[in-house]
This record gives C-alpha cells, structure tokens and sequence, in this order.
C-alpha cells in the first residue's frame, strides 16, 4: 500500500472522530456518533488489519495483529472510542515513524544525488544517452566539461583536468591524459576524455563507497537487537497472557481490556516526540546531536582521525606567495588574473579571485586567448603576449629558468604547492603559488587535543603525499596517511578499532562518509552536501571538536545523563551508525 | 546464482525487517536474504533457476512494502 493511500485513510479517520466527538459533546445525534466511531475505526484499522493478515500467511505475529485484536476486542466490548483512538495513534505513530525515517535516509540519498547521472557512450560510431546502468564493460564513454565521470575506466584519448575530490579528497584537480585512470563520480572540469570503461554499476568506486556507508549504518547496536527480539515475542505473549487471563476470570471484558492497553500505541508515538525533543535541545548549543551516547563516547575517545582537504584547510586553492622577477608583484598578479579571466581552470580561478581583492583591479578581456591543455594559455594584453602554465609550457616557448628560479620552484613544490608561471616572449615575469590554504582553527588544534588527552592525532587524507606532509608538518600532527581511498579510511578505522581504540574521525565530504559511518564517533563539518553524521557541527570544525571536546570532558555526566533516557526509546533509527562492541 | 537489492517504501520499525526476512527467505530458491533497515533495502541472492525478481518483489510487496 502506497504511503499517501494510508496518509489519506488517517486524515478520513481523524476527522470521523473529530466529529464523533464533537456530536458527543453537544449530545445531538450520540447513536451517530457511535457509528462515526467504529467507521473511523474500521478506517484506520483496514491497513492494520490487513498487514496483519499478510504476516499471519507468512506464519509470523506482528505488531499490528495485537492491535487488530485489540481494536476488534474494543468494539466487541462496546467501547468505539477507544477502538478509534488505537487505530488512529498506531496509524499515526507509523506515519510520524516512517516519516523521520524518510530523513535518514534521504541524507543517505544525498549521497547518491552526487552520483553521475548521465553517460555519453559511443557504439558503432554513433553518440547514445545512457543512464550510466545501461553502460557496458568495454564500451568508450565520451566525457565533456562540467560532467560527471560515469564508470571507472582508462583514459583512450583527450586530456582534461579532472576534480576527484568527492573520491579521494585530493584538494587541488588532477590532469587526467591517455592511459590514466579515473573514477566514476569525478567532475571533469574543463578539457575533453574519451574513456574505456572498466567497472560498472555496482562495481564503480562511488558505488562502493555508498556500500560502505550501508554497511557500517547496519551495524546494529544491542538496544536495537532487544527491540528486534521484543516485537518478536510481545505480541504472541500478550496474546497468550490475555487467553490465560479469560481462561482464570472467564471475563471476555477483562481479557480484552488486557489487549487494548497492552497495545504498543503509546510507545510508537513517544519515539518521534523523542527523537524532536533530542535535536532540539543539542540545536540550542549549536551542535546537532544524534544520540547521547556519542557525547558520552567522546569523552573516551583517545584517537582523532582528521581528513585533510575541507577539513583542516578551506578546501579551494589559494595564491599563497608571489615571487616577481620583473616588476611589481601587484601589478603581475592583475596582468596575470585579466589573461586568465577567460580560463575555466582551478588555478586560473584562484589567480583571478586573488586579484579581485585589490580594489584598483578591472576585468579586461584579452585579445586572443588560447587554452593549452595539461600545460596552461596563452594570452595578449595591450599587445603583450603572456604565457601562463607550467614548465612544460614555458620549455615548449624556449624559455628557460635560472638556478635560483628554479630552486624557488623545487621549494614550493616540496611544501606541496602548485606553481604557475608567467613568462612573456623573453622571459620568466613570475611565479604564483597555489595551495590549499589551513584553517585559521586548525593551528592551535593538535596542541589543544593533546591537552584534553587525546593520545593520537592521526591525519587520513587521500590526498598526494607531499602536500599532505606539508600540511600536517605544520600542524604538528605525526602520523600521516596519505594517497587514501575511501575503504582505505575505513580499513585504518577498523585496525585502530580491533586494537581496542576508541576512534573519532573528522571530516567532510562523500569520499569521508564510509569512515565518518565506521568510526565510533563521526563528526562532519556541515559545509556542502551534508552527510549523515553522530555530531554535526554547524560551525567551522577544527575549533568544533575543540569544543566539543572540552565541553564533554567537563560536563559529559550531564549531558549523558540528559541524553540516556531518551536514547533507549529512539536509538532503533538513531540514523547514525554505532559500534557498541568496543565500548 | 544472481544478486538483486530492492528499494522498498515504508520499512517503519525493525519488525519489518524480521518479517520481510523471514518471507523472503522461505521462498524456494532464495539463498540469502539481508534488509537494510536504515536504507529500506533488501538485499536478496536466489538461484534463477527456481526463482525470479518479479516473485522476490511481489513478496515484499504483499507483506505491505511497496517495491520502488
């Protein structure tokens, strides 16, 4: 039965009772009353009735056949309100239920909304629109700029510059060319591939990294075993108690009273109240709480695992240095941004917001611009041809570097910065330096999570190692994992795990969520596309694990406390994932 | 042996997941059964030979759980 179906029979029945009673009330019509009872009644018990009916042919005693048996058991003993009213709640309660469940798992669907939608597939020479499903081992696929990469495969041609951070959360964007691999779920950000596919499906990387956060998300902890076990043998020992209780009395009315209060109407409805009740009071303190026993395990937790791109740095490239060989270093950043304006690449963009700060700074197009595939352009302005890229492209133009140039280069390279040049037809005007900038909270934060007795701080990023190196050299954080793809994350988590750590991991995006969902406490930054998480901070993480942190090391009694009571009720759809065996 | 996951609407409480368990498991044929309680999904492998999806997926329908 479709859900709006059952949405309707409850608004119908809600109303017959709302008029029963209003009729009751002014006592006109109280026969009519009745009967707008038992409708109402019958309504709202149709779908109990019959899912109850679908599990008996399965040899199975659900939940709802308690309650048929008690609403039918109501009217039998002439109490058509109650009837009503049970039918109504346990509609209700299921309504409530399933819609806070459609949350979970539409922040589990957001994931899968970054997945490619669209392939462009070439057989037999002729260009096909297929649903990336529909795409075949072997077949070349044709991906142009602003799509998503469909299938993992190898490069057969074309050359493209390739954003892969929703996989391996590489900060900067990679330049893809002939026999390169790359990963479905990637964006192509300009330049053209041609690529044969490899894996398809459920085979691509993004389809498993979505496995891999089902999978950790079902692993249930005891509370929700004891459920599971309770709706097994509730209802066949209510009803089993209730025959006993006829047999000893030989009271129907009493027997059948036993089943209507027994009736689990309450317990659905005071789980979404909970649930509400939960996020709202964590809301007030600026922090989304899933669950209370995540603040309580934060407390325990003695390694933190950080991602490194938009986690502890802002995640966008930013001219971090100039070095000017010819002229002033503001007026070659405004020549450079006004010959890169055109360009469609990262760092041409992080060259023109850079500029953009200054205010004499004006937008002028150059006269001719080419675009120079994997080495940069090749611009005019005012009649001065400018070349902005890399070596290659400055080598291919017979303009060579000196020693203390290229020294700077080699410098800036091993501290994991991109390095593009700007030459005229002579010679080398500058360099800009590129980099993934730190977070302003990130400095102070390893020394901080020592002091509060964090005994690991450990950095897990996917991307390359030079640059992760840098970043956590400067940090202070010693232990690096670099070049890591998303099951990697999640292998390291377990290994912590099985050697008995307690395990927080911080971080952002889809290429984090399998570990996010594998850790014994998850912490997203809730900066673009949300995922599901035990503790989402609104604000900008690092200083939030701080914070939260501190806060649970001084008053994580309180908050547990708080927190217990309701957990035990809503933890069933707690849609955060938990690892209570290694509490 | 083939494997398909179905996309159900409507798993409200973790009964649910004991009922669809049971269900599909006792059809012929089937040889595992996993519901994904969280993402509404059902897991299922069968041999092709005594079974198909459209059955596995009137199954799960019947017991109330609309198939997407």
């Amino acid at each position: 039965m479709m859900r709006h179906q059952k949405q309707r029979l409850l608004i119908v029945s809600a109303l017959l009772i709302a008029i029963g009673l209003l009729l009751n009330v002014t006592h006109v019509q109280q026969d009519i009353a009745k009967d707008l009872m038992i409708l109402s009644a019958c309504i709202a018990g149709y779908p109990i009735v019959w899912h109850a009916l679908q599990a008996l042919r399965y040899r199975m005693m659900s939940i709802e056949l308690l309650v048929s048996i008690a609403m039918g058991g109501a009217i039998l003993i002439g109490d058509d309100w109650e009837a009503a009213a049970v039918g109504f709640l346990f509609g209700f309660g299921a309504y409530l239920e399933s819609r806070t469940l459609e949350k979970t798992r539409a922040s589990l669907q957001s994931l899968s909304l970054l997945a490619p939608t669209q392939a462009t597939v070439l057989r037999n020479g002729i260009e096909l629109h297929l649903s990336p499903k529909e795409v075949l081992k072997g077949d070349v696929v044709l991906v142009r700029p602003g799509e998503r990469i469909p299938v993992d495969g190898t490069v057969t041609s074309g050359e493209a510059s390739v954003n892969q951070s929703s996989i391996t959360g590489e900060s900067l964007p990679v330049h893809r060319r002939l026999d390169d691999t790359v990963f479905s779920g990637t964006i192509l950000e300009s330049g053209y591939l041609r690529i044969i596919a490899e894996k398809v499906g459920s085979d691509t990387t993004f389809s498993r990294i979505i496995e891999l956060v089902e999978e950790a998300q079902e692993n249930k902890a005891p509370t929700e075993r004891f459920l599971e076990h309770f709706s097994r043998y509730y209802t066949p020992a209510i009803i089993l108690l209730s025959v006993i209780a006829y047999a000893m009395t030989r009271d129907i009315t009493l027997s059948l009273t036993l089943l209507v209060i027994a009736c689990p109407g309450a317990l659905i409805i005071s789980a979404p109240v909970s649930i509400v009740a939960g996020i709202g009071n964590g809301a007030r303190h600026g922090i989304l709480i899933k669950g209370g026993e995540y603040l309580e395990k934060m407390y325990k937790v003695h390694t933190i695992l950080l991602d490194k791109t938009g986690t502890l740095t802002l995640g966008e490239p930013e001219v971090t240095r100039i070095h000017s060989f010819v002229g002033q270093a503001d007026a070659l950043l405004k020549l450079a941004a006004q010959a890169e304006f055109q360009s469609e690449h990262h760092l041409a963009k992080a060259i023109v917001k850079e500029a953009q700060k200054q205010n004499s700074y004006k937008n002028i197009l150059p006269e001719t611009f080419v675009a120079i595939p994997g080495q940069g352009i090749m611009a005019s302005i005012a009649g001065q041809m400018l070349l902005l890229g890399n070596e290659r492209l400055l080598t291919g133009h017979q303009i060579s570097l000196d020693d203390t140039q290229r020294e700077m280069l080699l410098a800036e390279q091993q501290q994991g910065h991109t390095v593009v040049m700007m030459a005229d037809e002579h010679c080398l005007l500058a360099m800009f330096s590129i980099a993934d900038v730190v977070r302003n909270e990130a400095w102070s934060l390893v020394k901080n999570l020592r002091q509060v007795g964090v005994q690991k701080v450990i950095m897990v990023t996917g991307d390359n190692e030079p640059t992760a190196k840098a970043v956590a050299a400067q940090l202070g954080i010693d232990e690096v994992y670099a070049e890591l793809m998303p099951s990697d994350k999640v292998a390291i988590i377990k290994q912590l795990q099985t050697k008995g750590s307690l395990v927080a991991m911080v971080g952002d995006g889809v290429n984090d969520a399998p570990a996010l969902a594998t850790a014994n406490v998850g912490i997203a930054i809730s900066h673009a596309g949300t995922l599901k998480c035990d503790l989402e901070h609104s604000k900008g993480i690092p200083r939030g694990v701080e914070l939260i942190l501190e806060r649970s090391k001084k008053t994580g009694g309180h908050y547990g406390h708080d927190c217990t009571s309701r957990r035990k009720r809503y933890s069933h759809w707690c849609n955060a994932s938990r690892r209570s065996r290694y509490d | 042996m083939k494997n398909v996951t179905f996309r159900t609407e409507g798993m409200s409480c973790p009964s649910c997941v004991k009922k669809i368990e049971v269900a599909v498991s006792r059809l012929p044929g089937v040889s595992t059964v996993q519901v994904l309680f969280t993402t509404a999904k059902v897991k299922t492998s069968f041999d092709e030979t005594l079974t198909n999806e459209s059955i596995i997926a009137a199954t799960i329908d019947r017991l109330g759980y609309h198939v997407l």
